[in-house]
């Protein structure tokens, strides 16, 4: 059995939005949704394998001291529009982030029934705690953000209503 | 799980077995069937049982890993419903403050 505990640093995060595949897909690689929702980065996809990810702070977070002008950074390892985006993932906010290094990000989206779509991010933090204790929420008391829970709290919000989630 | 279906969540969350299978996986994450179970003095049978009843609220989701089925705990249903809870209140907040000020308006 102690085989199995080695598998801990995986992240799974699960919602339901009563949107399109296709909606909901614009809405993770789009700058203008990406704007709209969670940390409100605007991301810049370069949408094929090996091609740069980029994410740019939002007027918010940017007003900030100390943050850099590009807040997450990797690199596209597969994309099959509107179904399936895995990529690199690395946080840009301060050194330990940096060091931590390059993390897995798997964003699944299946459509279910009824005009229900699922969306599943897999988070995979092999040598990444700083990075899976933020992602994780954890970290929410101390202005951090509510991790990929809020992000796709806000998202589903977003996409359901119309209207961005009070912060 | 319908979107609209709180129910689900709620029902999950009623049930003292079941709480205790979330803090376990809040503990660690990405257990075997079989680790649960030792955590239980429950057959089998009935650790399933509770199981699907989670994944089926959507609080637990499955993948495979080779041979093996890992549950990973998940949190977005009940940050979706608090985050609701949560914003209601405030538009009721923003809507008493006007009713405030319509009030004091007109009784000036």
């Amino acid at each position: 059995m102690t085989t199995t505990e080695t598998t801990v640093t995986t992240q799974v995060h699960r919602v339901w939005i009563k949107a399109t595949p296709q909606a909901i897909w614009d809405a993770i690689t789009k700058p203008e949704w990406t704007g709209r929702y969670g940390y409100c980065a605007r991301v810049e996809y370069d949408l094929r394998p090996g091609g740069a990810y980029r994410a740019y702070p939002g007027a918010e977070m940017a007003a900030h001291p100390g943050v850099p002008d590009v807040v997450v950074d990797g690199e596209v390892v597969e994309s099959d529009p509107p179904r399936r985006l895995v990529q690199t993932w690395r946080m840009l906010m301060d050194p330990e982030l940096v060091a931590e290094g390059f993390t897995r990000l798997t964003h699944e989206i299946d459509e279910v029934a009824g005009g229900v779509t699922r969306l599943t991010i897999i988070h995979e933090l092999d040598g990444a705690p700083k990075l899976a204790a933020l992602v994780g929420g954890e970290k929410e008391d101390t202005g951090a953000g509510g991790g990929w829970g809020w992000v796709l709290s806000g998202l589903k919000t977003l996409l359901e209503t119309g209207k961005e989630l009070d912060r | 799980m319908d979107v609209t279906d709180d129910d689900l969540v709620f029902k999950a969350l009623a049930d003292p077995t079941r709480r205790f299978l979330l803090d376990r996986l809040y503990e660690r994450d990405g257990r075997t069937l079989t680790e649960l179970e030792s955590e239980l003095e429950m057959t089998r049978f009935g650790v399933m049982k509770h199981l699907r009843v989670l994944e089926d609220a959507g609080l637990v989701v499955t993948r495979k890993a080779g041979r093996e089925k890992l549950h990973f705990l998940n949190a977005v249903p009940i940050r979706v419903i608090h985050d609701r809870w949560i914003d209601k209140y405030r538009e009721r907040q923003v809507s008493a403050l006007a009713d405030l000020k319509n009030e004091l308006e007109n009784s000036a």
